[in-house]
């Protein structure tokens, strides 16, 4: 995407601004350990946690800051935080 | 037509011409007149504009950003510490690529307080972004107004830009101006095309944040918007030479440098009296020219670069320093000529109002005959 002259930009929800390029820890999900108990979507500041149909939790990267908040609580310690590559 | 008049009041006359549509600015020794004369214009609806008043130049230029985003051709004027305090939204201007001209009455900053010239401020603001002209004399400063707007408001370029002419010396200086009709100055310049503009029915936000994913291209898009504009500014100064027969086309005048050994780099109103040197030193059989340097930002490398082969030194006459390290122009041309073998001696010179006559300018090339620079010349060595 070329980028606007001026750094000009249309209105738009902050769902238009992916802050998952903040990050510098990714958070791994580790679904073998999972009980499935949703603290780590319960705990996300970003919402970013999804469940999905089948009951999985899984992060949503493009929106993911990597506050590493979901590895600190998950009871199983079965959230893994590795470094970006950039 | 022909007319003697005030520097400042030549000024104030070509930007009524250039019909901007909003006018802030906050008066400062010696930028009054101009803002002084424009306000009469408007209360005498000689000028169609809104004539923003503001409490300080901060306020007078974040109005003038605002007024050029909702799609205006926008003039403003200061000078010295008014340009100072405008920092931050010199940045935002430029960054914004809002295409808004301001003359720069050149004066010194304090401390002390100075209201006499040099170019310390306008020098200050080099890394802004905003192009820089520098008029040696009333007609020039007249005539850049016209080829500035020209240039920023092109949609390669898209950059504000500051026409400098000299304080007192220029500004408050009658001198014979050749003034453009407004039918001749809107012949040569259009009506403003905004590259996009504030409209509460489609809005947009300007200047918005960058991630660390995003800050240097916006960066760069501005330095190659800079680099775009040196052919824009030589096509719109052909087209001005060809309606009004004065040429600025070029970036850097040469003015008898065929054959110079040494060479003056100057800017400003000081050109006229190195170029009246020049003329005496020539008919005495020394070797000497002149580069006037027209646009300092861009700078003008190649063209510079050009009009010096073959000389053997140059002698840059600074009405600046960049505390710490030099003259600014000299310090730049010192970089672009390094490996040529050419000498090159920067001279800090007429800093605040200074004066600086022929036999300074004589003075000097016998001091780089020496090999003798790098030195503020005419120091009162008695009070240190």
């Amino acid at each position: 995407m070329a980028l606007n002259v001026g750094c000009a930009a249309r209105p738009g929800k902050a769902r238009k601004n992916k802050t998952g390029s903040w990050r510098v820890f990714r958070p791994v999900f580790e679904s073998e350990q999972c009980t499935k108990c949703g603290m780590c979507a319960l705990v996300c500041p970003e919402g970013c946690v999804i469940e999905t149909e089948e009951g999985e939790f899984v992060p949503d990267y493009e929106y993911c800051k990597g506050c590493g908040i979901c590895a600190e609580v998950c009871p199983k310690k079965g959230i893994r935080m590795e470094q970006e590559e950039k | 037509m022909l007319q003697i008049t005030e520097g400042s009041h030549a000024v104030a006359e070509i930007a009524k011409f250039c019909r901007p549509q909003v006018v802030a600015a906050y008066p400062i020794t010696p930028q009054t007149h101009i803002v002084e004369a424009l306000a009469d214009m408007v209360a005498n609806c000689e000028l169609d504009a809104e004539y923003i008043t503001v409490e300080s130049e901060f306020s007078a230029l974040s109005a003038c950003l605002g007024a050029s985003a909702a799609g205006s051709r926008v003039y403003s004027a200061t000078t010295s510490q008014g340009l100072a305090l405008m920092f931050e939204v010199c940045f935002n201007v430029a960054g914004m690529r809002q295409p808004i001209v301001m003359s720069i009455v050149n004066r010194s900053l304090g401390a002390p307080l100075s209201i006499w010239n040099d170019q310390q401020d306008s020098i200050s603001l080099r890394d802004s972004g905003w192009l820089q002209f520098y008029a040696e004399d009333n007609q020039e400063a007249t005539d850049l107004h016209m080829i500035a707007y020209k240039v920023a408001e092109d949609h390669d370029v898209l950059l504000p830009a500051f026409v400098c002419f000299d304080g007192f010396i220029l500004s408050h200086t009658y001198e014979p101006v050749d003034m453009p009709s407004q039918e001749e100055v809107d012949a040569y310049l259009p009506a403003f095309t905004p590259y996009h503009r504030l409209d509460a029915k489609d809005p947009i936000s300007m200047g918005m944040y960058a991630t660390p994913d995003y800050y240097m291209e916006f960066r760069y898009e501005l330095e190659r918007a800079m680099q775009r504009s040196i052919d824009v500014i030589k096509r719109a100064g052909a087209e001005f030479a060809e309606q009004f027969g004065r040429d600025y086309s070029a970036l850097v005048e040469s003015y008898r440098l065929d054959d110079a050994e040494i060479a003056f780099i100057a800017m400003g109103s000081i050109c006229g009296t190195v170029k009246d040197a020049i003329d005496e030193m020539r008919d005495a059989g020394k070797k000497v020219g002149l580069a006037k340097i027209r646009t300092y930002r861009p700078f003008p490398t190649e063209e510079l670069t050009r009009a010096l082969a073959g000389v053997s030194t140059v002698a840059v006459l600074d009405k600046n320093i960049s505390l710490g390290s030099g003259g600014a122009v000299g310090t730049e041309v010192k970089a672009m000529l390094a490996g040529s073998g050419i000498t090159v001696l920067d001279y800090i010179i007429a800093l605040g109002g200074r004066d600086v006559r022929k036999r300074d300018i004589a003075a000097i090339v016998d001091l780089a005959d020496k090999g003798v620079g790098d030195m503020f010349y005419g120091l009162r060595t008695e009070v240190l």
